[in-house]
């Protein structure tokens, strides 16, 4: 056990940094090898792809790209702010951002019910007596490739929460500021993965 | 303490940035509406990677980070793209 009173506690910045991004390479790997599955099936099965991606609303999927975007501007913003010594605002901004994840969620949760309604998804009956091949191939990397992001989501907003109850505690002040970097990171990871997804799923039709 | 020299962004920056994003999502819902065949894909992938460009530049703060942490995601999606590269010459040659 340690006798010293007064120890610093050991804090690394740029080692903190440096982890968050490696694990970031994991997560654009383990994406990367799905959208890889996903162009060799489009190749392979472009009129299928074609007629499945019609099925999706490309209205929700619009306004939930503008719902991870302008979340990722708050929690950005919120860096900025907790550097300008503004702790309100940087709660606010990290509250607004949990909010603007949970609504893409309660949207998903719609979009996937409708889809549910209509008989499609992993290992319906009708989509076994009513869909080619490639339908469903299209359907299944839907399911899952969106289901892996909202549970990125669901995992970033237990990350944002940790920050929010940083900021509010002191723990994370502007000196020490890498667990709101961090969680920013990975916030911004999820955005980026979803740039791609909407064009890929909701727009090439 | 440790003598950082943390860049203050300001919320102006950010402001741009997402307006430019919301933009770039427009272009790109309104483009690919258009039957263009084969451009529809281009198209799409364009914008996403212009747009995935200003979220690690700014948003990431790459382009106030030390230049190895880009050097890194430069790296990585390097290999993303020579893995892909060497999917697609398979399938299509054989």
């Amino acid at each position: 056990m340690s006798q010293v009173i007064h120890q610093d506690e050991h804090y690394d910045e740029e080692g903190a940094k440096i982890g968050m991004w490696l694990f970031i390479f994991t997560e654009l790997l383990l994406f990367g090898g799905l959208f890889i599955i996903y162009s060799v099936y489009r190749f392979r099965n472009q009129d299928a792809f074609h007629m499945a991606a019609e099925e999706l609303n490309v209205t929700v999927g619009t306004i939930n790209t503008f719902i991870l975007l302008i979340s990722s501007m708050t929690i950005a913003m919120s860096t900025s702010a907790l550097q300008k010594k503004q702790k309100g605002t940087t709660i606010l901004l990290l509250e607004i951002t949990f909010m603007l994840g949970l609504i893409f969620l309660i949207n998903k949760y719609f979009e996937w019910g409708v889809k549910f309604d209509h008989g499609i998804f992993p290992g319906s009956q009708y989509m076994m007596d009513n869909l080619s091949q490639g339908e469903i191939l299209f359907f299944g990397l839907y399911f899952v490739m969106t289901g892996l992001h909202a549970l990125h989501i669901i995992i970033g907003m237990v990350v944002i929460g940790f920050a929010l109850s940083g900021v509010s505690s002191g723990r994370v002040h502007p000196h020490r500021a890498v667990l709101l970097e961090n969680a920013g990171l990975y916030w911004h990871l999820v955005d980026l993965i979803w740039i791609f997804l909407f064009p890929l799923f909701y727009l090439i039709h | 303490m440790q003598h950082e020299k943390h860049h203050i962004v300001p919320y102006r920056t950010y402001l741009l940035i997402l307006a430019a994003l919301l933009i770039f999502t427009t272009l790109s819902v309104k483009i690919t509406a258009i039957e263009l065949g084969g451009l529809t894909v281009a198209a799409a992938l364009i914008f996403a990677s212009l747009k995935s460009y200003l979220v690690l530049t700014y948003f990431m703060h790459l382009k106030f980070d030390k230049i190895y942490i880009r050097i890194m995601v430069g790296f990585v999606i390097a290999v993303f793209l020579a893995v892909l590269t060497i999917t697609f010459i398979d399938y299509s040659f054989r």
